[in-house]
């Protein structure tokens, strides 16, 4: 059998995409994308009167989800040669060959009242084969999104070997109102900005919202009591809760544990912030750190065992790793400038952070053990990376300066290119990037 | 130190200054920190006298000067905030009823959280002033709002460095 493997490679490393011949398709991302797959995805066809429209929605926000990663090219259908046929018919794949479309992917979608079924095949047009089952999602007129959501995920993890992130969910801080003045409020929406909902008023502050690991609770600071506290938010019921937290004048910067058994958070006393464990289902409190210094924004390695956060300790703040049954922290930045808001990847390979530097900010990337450091932003003021579900995309805030200053939110991936506004109304901060929906 | 629930919530519904903070926000900031009470606060503001009264919270406020400024990432005091300060901490012996909360504050040039723990301290290096002049922990309480509320908006040093400060705001209240 033929292979193609387009390896995916870094400019700076390799000036040109290796092409070879011996599997199915593959498209290997490593560190960024020189040449994007060129695929094509005619309309899906209308299995129901009525469902047309529908299943050109559909078909288009799928193709946007691809096109927008910056891997795959589409193909417009002004360009196909043969009028794709219908769902169950076999492809000519000869018409897409001539084309150089490398994946073609058909659908079928069919309404039953509010229920709505969607079918997918995705086919590999080099060997002539169906990559992968085909298969269906059920759902309801209304959640239609999340269908062209899933289809775009099974293409995109078919092709790359990777897991996909599109029908996933964001939770960030929706902002409003003069500089001086900022409004802040809790909002969630999908991972492209749609379907935005709030979650709080904006009555108080706000800050750093950051999801459990299934995606059903989301834990943020909010002065609500007149001082910094931590809440959690049932996601499904908007319900909401103070965390009992150690005490202190303060607990702020929140983060679910992988098993969403334990939080951990800085707490504040006499000035001093120190980082806290508690333990949910016993309410025990673990003290992590004992330094005058300020230690803040800690996250989990994905297997439990370790925590990356800031700390001020050196004189400048600076990013450690710490293993969290105890022992020594080990420093792992020592580039130029400050480092803040470690985030661990769910691969576990990498941390993501905010650095600034000579009067820039930047979001970049450096292996656990501090080394391959790489920029992928820059700009006056970048912070809070969050992760996509599959570790390849980093989202966001940008703020301009100024008196007018707004936030909003970006994405980049971990290469460093495909730098996009995510589309949200109004100002947009602290993004947290939930799980791949079930 | 430690203040009872009951302590909280009077502290709360009676910061009577809060109408008159330049960095506070107007009714709409309801919620955050003291100013719970503004349109009580505002009715209150005649009977509290004015700033020419020597033991009313403007005086405070306008005459001694509320708040002390930072150097990039100090937290040290300068000569003229202390000079600030040993007002302040007179004016808290003399006028014993009343109780301060120290506000911390950066400016926007770092992270969100990072400048939350940066405002802490500021507001710590003001309550360890005025308690080693005197005035009594108990009375004093701290509070950090990071980057979250600056005063001025312009993205240069030269709002920068006013907004780096610690404010401290009189309340009305008792440690019953």
């Amino acid at each position: 059998m033929l292979t193609r493997i387009f390896a995916l490679l870094m400019a700076v490393f390799m000036a040109a995409p290796a092409l070879a011949q011996d599997g199915p398709l593959r498209l290997t991302i490593t560190d960024g994308v020189i040449e994007p797959l060129p695929f094509a995805i005619p309309t899906f066809e209308a299995e129901t009167s009525g469902s047309e429209q529908l299943a050109q929605d559909i078909t288009r926000l799928a193709a946007q989800d691809l096109t927008n990663t910056g891997l795959f090219r589409e193909i417009p259908a002004s360009a196909f040669i043969s009028n794709p046929a219908g769902f169950g018919t076999p492809l000519q794949f000869a018409d897409w060959r001539a084309i150089n479309a490398q994946a073609v992917i058909r659908g079928a979608v069919a309404v039953n009242g509010d229920q709505v079924s969607v079918k997918f095949r995705l086919y590999d047009v080099f060997t002539g084969e169906e990559l992968g089952e085909g298969l269906q999602f059920a759902g309801t007129q209304q959640g239609w999104r999340r269908m062209a959501h899933k289809v775009a995920d099974a293409a995109y993890s078919r092709i790359t070997g990777e897991g996909g992130y599109f029908d996933s969910r964001v939770v960030f801080v929706s902002e409003s109102g003069p500089k001086d003045n900022r409004q802040k409020r809790l909002a969630i929406m999908d991972y492209d900005g749609a379907n935005l909902q709030y979650l709080t008023d904006s009555s108080s502050i706000v800050l750093a919202p950051r999801f459990s690991p299934r995606g059903d609770r989301v834990l943020y600071t909010t002065y609500e009591s007149g001082f910094p506290r931590i809440n959690v938010l049932d996601v499904a019921s908007v319900g909401r809760q103070q965390v009992n937290t150690a005490e202190g004048e303060m607990a702020f910067s929140p983060r679910f544990s992988s098993d969403a058994s334990r939080v951990i958070y800085s707490l504040t006393n006499g000035g001093n912030t120190d980082l806290y464990i508690t333990d949910i289902a016993s309410g025990q409190h673990t003290r992590l750190t004992e330094a005058p210094s300020i230690e803040t924004s800690p996250s989990f390695s994905p297997d439990g065992t370790q925590i990356a956060f800031e700390s001020d300790r050196s004189g400048t703040p600076q990013l450690y790793i710490m293993p969290i049954g105890g022992g020594e922290s080990r420093r792992i930045s020592f580039g130029d400038g400050r480092y803040g808001t470690p985030v661990w990847s769910p691969r576990g390979d990498l941390i993501a952070f905010t650095k600034q530097n000579a009067g820039r900010f930047h979001i970049g990337v450096m292996r656990t053990d501090g080394s391959e450091e790489r920029l992928l932003t820059a700009s006056p003021l970048d912070e809070g990376p969050t992760w996509s579900p599959n570790g390849r995309v980093l989202m966001f805030t940008r703020e301009s300066l100024g008196a007018s200053g707004t936030s909003s939110l970006y994405t980049t991936d971990v290469g460093g290119l495909n730098l996009r506004a995510v589309p949200v109304e109004g100002g947009a901060s602290d993004a947290g990037w939930g799980p791949l929906q079930p | 130190m430690t203040f009872t629930t009951k302590a909280l919530v009077v502290l709360l519904a009676l910061a009577t200054t809060a109408c008159t903070r330049p960095d506070r926000f107007g009714g709409a900031d309801g919620a955050d920190g003291m100013a719970g009470a503004n349109a009580g606060a505002a009715a209150n503001a005649g009977a509290q006298g004015a700033a020419g009264d020597p033991s009313s919270p403007q005086y405070f406020s306008q005459t001694i000067g509320d708040r002390v400024l930072f150097s990039v990432d100090s937290i040290a005091l300068t000569p003229e905030g202390r000079s600030t300060l040993d007002g302040q901490a007179q004016w808290l012996q003399t006028n014993s009823d009343y109780l301060a909360i120290i506000e911390g504050h950066a400016d926007e040039v770092g992270t969100r959280e990072y400048n939350i723990g940066l405002g802490s301290r500021r507001a710590n290096a003001v309550r360890e002033y005025l308690v080693s002049r005197g005035v009594p922990t108990s009375r004093l309480r701290t509070i950090s709002y990071g980057k979250e509320r600056p005063i001025e908006v312009c993205s240069d040093e030269s709002c920068y460095s006013r907004n780096r400060r610690a404010v401290t705001v009189i309340s009305v209240g008792s440690m019953s």
